[in-house]
């Protein structure tokens, strides 16, 4: 599953299904039960029928707001989790 | 300017370019190297779905409530950066911690959006799938390629195979 394309496409795993959607929603928006089982049941018809290694198949959600990256600087609690690992 | 047409496709976020411009503007001068691997593994799936065997992979720090392995306590952390998720568990029993994720544009308050757990269950139910693993496998962010491929990937291909996986869907966040 990814939600950053650009990404996947550097790793390349052996199958990616592609949904433009904002980090953390990566079946559909909270309580879309419809979208995520949508979602789901194509993610697992990709693990049938892919037969190229590194195929990016896209999804057609069109998230209903526009949405972008920015990255804020992590909080107290973040860092010091990842001083912890 | 010419304005998309209203039925176009939305472009997608360029998260490496915003990364590292982002990086450059705190003063960071090395700019972070992204994993690039030069070709992708590959297994056909050897079975039927109704006959295979599924479990997630999530990097959401998801957790379980009232679980005390997700207590912030550095000693239950060092027990391991891959754990298990009961696939038995209750939805309403699962959150994330994390705190990578767009918080501007989504949330994190329902599960089966980033774990679809419910949705996995349902599709064994209509015979879609054969069943769902035992256990989920959650893997923190170790922001290392050197321990994503030589300490987690390792850990989690063996929980895998111990229970007989065939379809590993692996959902970062």
């Amino acid at each position: 599953m990814s939600t950053g394309r650009d990404i996947t496409a550097l790793v390349r795993p052996p199958r990616s299904y592609f949904v433009n959607a904002p980090m953390g929603n990566n079946f559909g928006a909270a309580g879309d039960v419809a979208t995520q089982s949508r979602i789901l049941r194509a993610v697992l018809a990709l693990a049938v029928e892919a037969r190229d290694p590194g195929l990016i198949l896209d999804d057609v959600l069109q998230w209903p707001a526009p949405f972008a990256f920015n990255p804020a600087p992590a909080t107290p609690e973040a860092i010091a989790k990842q001083l912890r690992k | 300017m010419t304005e998309p047409a209203p039925d176009a496709a939305r472009p997608y976020v360029r998260y490496i370019d915003k990364t590292r411009a982002y990086y450059l503007s705190q003063g960071y001068e090395k700019p972070y190297a992204w994993a690039n691997n030069a070709s992708a593994p590959f297994t056909p799936l050897s079975k039927p779905l109704s006959a295979s065997t599924v479990t997630l992979i999530s990097t959401s720090e998801i957790a379980i409530k009232g679980d005390p392995r997700f207590d912030d306590d550095p000693e239950t952390r060092a027990k391991g950066n891959v754990y298990d998720v009961p696939s038995a568990t209750p939805a309403a029993m699962l959150y994330s911690r994390t705190q990578s994720y767009d918080r501007y544009a989504t949330t994190l308050d329902d599960p089966n959006a980033y774990f679809p757990l419910d949705r996995l269950h349902e599709a064994v139910a209509r015979g879609r799938l054969g069943k769902i693993a035992g256990n989920c496998l959650g893997v923190y962010n170790a922001y290392s390629q050197r321990k994503t491929v030589e300490r987690d990937a390792p850990e989690v291909l063996g929980q895998c195979r111990a229970m007989g996986v065939d379809v590993a869907i692996l959902v970062p966040v």
